[in-house]
C-alpha cells in the first residue's frame, strides 16, 4: 500500500516535471519557428517607413533603441537609490530596529504592486506636473518599477555576509562610510545578478511604459520625446489585422525573448565568476 | 584627515537616510497619487456602485467596476488552480527526487524562463492556446467559442507564474534540514512521507509566501492577459465566456480615456483597487505567516 503510494506520486511528479518542462521548450520553440521566418536585417536595422503599419518596408530599431534607454537609464537611477537604501539599513541603522523592519516590510509590499498600478501612478505624476509622454517619464516610472527589485536581491546579499566581516572593519577603526564600502565589494556578484534581474524585468515591462513613455516611429534625440518600446511594439503590430504585420509581431518577439534569454545566461555566467573570491 | 573621513561618514548617512525614509513613504504616496486623481469619480459615482455595479457605460457616468473585478478573479483563479498542483509537484521532485545531474540541467532552465517577458506568454497564447481552445476543447462543452476567454487567460497566467512558484519553492525546501529527513527515513518512513510528514510541514510558511507572490503577480498581470481574454464587458459564467480584468481594462483603454469626462478618473480609480486589493491581500498573509512562525517556533 506505502509502496504504492509512493509509485503513484513519483509517476505523478515526474509527468509534472516533464509537463512544465515540455510547456517552457514548445513555448520557446514556438517563438523561434513562427518569428524566425520574418526575421530580416531590415527589422533590427531600419525605422518604419512609410506605410509600415500596412505591411510596408522598415524596422522596429526604433523600439529596440527605446527599449535599451529605458531599460538603462531606469537600472543606473534605481541603483543610485537603491545601493543607498541597502547600505542604509544594513550598515548604517541599529539591526533589527523599527525603520530597518518597516523599510523591508515597504519593499515587500512594493514588490507585489502591479506594473500597470506603476504605469498609472506615473502618468498622474506627469498629468499633475503638466508632462507629456516622454523618455523621461518612462525611465522615472521604470525606475519605481525596479527599485523593490533591486533592494530586495541585495538587501539578500548583503545580510549573508558574515558580521564578523563588519566586526573587523569597524575594529580597524573604518567609519560607517568605509565599512559600507566594504560589505559592498563583498556583495558584488549579488548586484551584479539583482542589475540583471532587474533589467529583464524593466526590458519586458510593457504596462509602465504604456502610459509614459508613449509610442513613436522615430529614435528619441532628447529625453522629453516619447519613446517606442519592444513589448508594445509587439502588442501593437499583433494587434493588426494584417498578416504581415502580425509575422513581425512574432519577429519582434523572438528579438525580445533572445535580449533576456542573453541576458539571463550572463547573469549565470558572471555570478558564477565573480564569487569565486568571496569569503 | 580624519574630520574629513567622519564628515564624508555623516553625509552618506544622511543622503541613504533621506533615500530609505523616501522609499518607506513611497507606499503612501502611491496611494494618494491614485487616490486623488479618483477622487472627481468617487464624488459622482456611490461606492457600492462601483463595487457591485456591472453597469459599465462611460459615455452615460455609468462606472460599476463589478464585471472586471469579477473577470480578474476568475482569471487568477483559475491560474492558481492550475499552476499550483503541478509546481508544487516538480519543485518536489526536483528537489527530493530527481537526480544530481537532472537537477543541475532544469534549475537553470526555470531561473531562465522565470525571466522571460509577460508581452511573450500573451503572444504564445495567442499563437497556441487559443486555437486550441477554439478547435479542439471549447466545442466538446459549448456552441461556439472564439477561443479568447478566462480560460485562455487562466492558462497563460499559469504557465507564467509556474516558473516563478517552482523557483521560491525550491529555495525554501533547501532550507530544510537534511537531518529531518534523514530521521524520517531512518524511522522506516517511505520517501513521499517524508516529504508529506516532514518537508511539506516544515515549509508551510514558504510555501504560502510562493503563492501570495505568485497570486500578486497574477492579479496585475496586464499585457499577456488582455492579449488572450477577449475584452468583453461582462461577468464571465463559464470558463469559455469572455472577460475583461481590471489591468486589462486600464491598459486597453489609455487612449481615449481623456475624451470622455471622468474616465480617466474611473481608470485611476481601477488601478486604485488593484492596490488596495494587493495590499489586503499582502498584509493579511502576512499576518497568518507571522502567526504560522510563531508556531512552528
Amino acid at each position: 500500500m506505502r509502496k504504492a503510494e509512493e509509485t503513484f506520486f513519483k509517476a505523478l511528479m515526474i509527468l509534472c516535471t516533464a509537463a512544465i518542462a515540455g510547456v517552457l521548450f514548445l513555448i520557446v520553440w514556438t517563438i523561434v519557428s513562427r518569428g524566425a521566418s520574418s526575421l530580416s536585417w531590415d527589422m533590427v536595422s531600419k525605422i518604419p517607413e512609410g506605410g509600415y503599419y500596412i505591411g510596408k518596408g522598415g524596422g522596429i530599431l526604433n523600439a529596440i533603441i527605446g527599449s535599451i534607454y529605458i531599460t538603462v537609464g531606469s537600472v543606473v537611477l534605481g541603483l543610485l537609490i537603491s545601493v543607498p537604501v541597502v547600505l542604509y539599513i544594513n550598515v548604517y541603522a541599529k539591526k533589527n530596529s523599527l525603520l530597518v523592519n518597516l523599510t523591508r516590510f515597504s519593499f515587500d509590499i512594493l514588490f507585489g504592486i502591479p506594473s500597470i498600478v506603476y504605469g498609472a501612478f506615473g502618468f498622474t505624476i506627469m498629468v499633475y506636473f503638466g508632462l507629456k509622454t516622454s523618455l523621461l517619464a518612462g525611465v522615472v516610472t521604470v525606475t519605481l518599477l525596479i527599485i523593490p527589485i533591486l533592494v530586495r536581491a541585495m538587501d539578500e546579499v548583503m545580510r549573508l555576509v558574515p558580521d564578523d566581516l563588519e566586526s573587523i572593519t569597524y575594529s580597524l577603526g573604518a567609519t560607517r562610510w568605509e565599512t559600507a564600502q566594504v560589505l559592498l565589494r563583498q556583495s558584488v556578484p549579488g548586484i551584479l545578478t539583482a542589475v540583471l534581474l532587474s533589467f529583464g524585468r524593466a526590458i519586458g515591462d510593457a504596462a509602465c511604459v504604456l502610459f509614459t513613455a508613449g509610442y513613436t516611429d522615430s529614435i528619441p534625440t532628447s529625453v522629453d520625446q516619447p519613446a517606442a518600446t519592444l513589448p508594445l511594439a509587439i502588442f501593437f503590430q499583433l494587434s493588426s489585422p494584417i498578416k504581415e504585420v502580425q509575422n513581425r509581431a512574432y519577429a519582434a518577439a523572438l528579438i525580445l525573448t533572445v535580449l533576456v534569454l542573453v541576458l539571463g545566461l550572463a547573469a549565470k555566467y558572471f555570478g558564477k565568476k565573480l564569487s569565486k573570491n568571496k569569503i | 584627515m580624519i574630520r574629513e573621513r567622519l564628515i564624508t561618514d555623516k553625509l552618506a548617512g544622511g543622503v541613504s537616510r533621506t533615500l530609505t525614509l523616501l522609499s518607506v513613504f513611497s507606499v503612501l504616496l502611491l496611494g494618494i497619487g491614485l487616490l486623488t486623481r479618483s477622487i472627481p469619480v468617487l464624488r459622482q459615482v456611490p461606492l457600492t456602485e462601483i463595487l457591485f455595479s456591472t453597469e459599465w457605460k462611460p459615455m452615460k457616468g455609468a462606472f460599476g467596476f463589478a464585471a472586471f473585478i469579477l473577470g480578474t478573479f476568475w482569471v487568477t483563479g483559475i491560474a492558481l488552480m492550475i499552476a499550483l498542483p503541478f509546481s508544487l509537484l516538480s519543485a518536489i521532485y526536483i528537489s527530493e527526487y530527481a537526480p544530481y545531474r537532472l537537477r543541475q540541467l532544469i534549475v537553470p532552465l526555470i531561473d531562465l524562463l522565470a525571466g522571460i517577458p509577460p508581452v511573450i506568454y500573451g503572444v504564445w497564447g495567442v499563437l497556441l492556446v487559443i486555437p486550441f481552445i477554439q478547435d479542439h476543447l471549447a466545442p466538446h462543452f459549448v456552441q461556439f467559442s472564439t477561443g479568447y476567454c478566462v480560460l485562455a487567460g487562466g492558462v497563460v497566467l499559469a504557465i507564467m507564474i509556474v516558473p516563478l512558484i517552482v523557483n521560491i519553492l525550491l529555495e525554501v525546501f533547501a532550507t530544510v534540514p537534511k537531518e529531518l529527513r534523514e530521521a524520517s527515513l531512518s524511522l522506516g518512513a517511505t520517501r513521499w512521507e517524508t516529504v508529506k510528514k516532514v518537508l511539506l510541514r516544515r515549509s508551510r510558511p514558504g510555501i504560502i509566501a510562493a503563492v501570495v507572490l505568485a497570486t500578486s503577480r497574477a492579479f496585475g498581470e496586464t499585457i499577456a492577459v488582455l492579449l488572450v481574454t477577449g475584452s468583453v464587458v461582462q461577468v464571465p459564467h463559464s470558463v469559455f465566456d469572455a472577460g475583461y480584468p481590471l489591468p486589462a481594462l486600464i491598459a486597453a483603454n489609455y487612449g481615449d480615456m481623456l475624451s470622455i469626462p471622468l474616465f480617466d478618473s474611473a481608470l485611476m480609480l481601477a488601478a486604485l483597487i488593484l492596490f488596495v486589493i494587493i495590499i489586503l491581500f499582502n498584509g493579511v498573509s502576512r499576518l497568518v505567516l507571522y502567526r504560522l512562525e510563531k508556531q512552528m517556533a
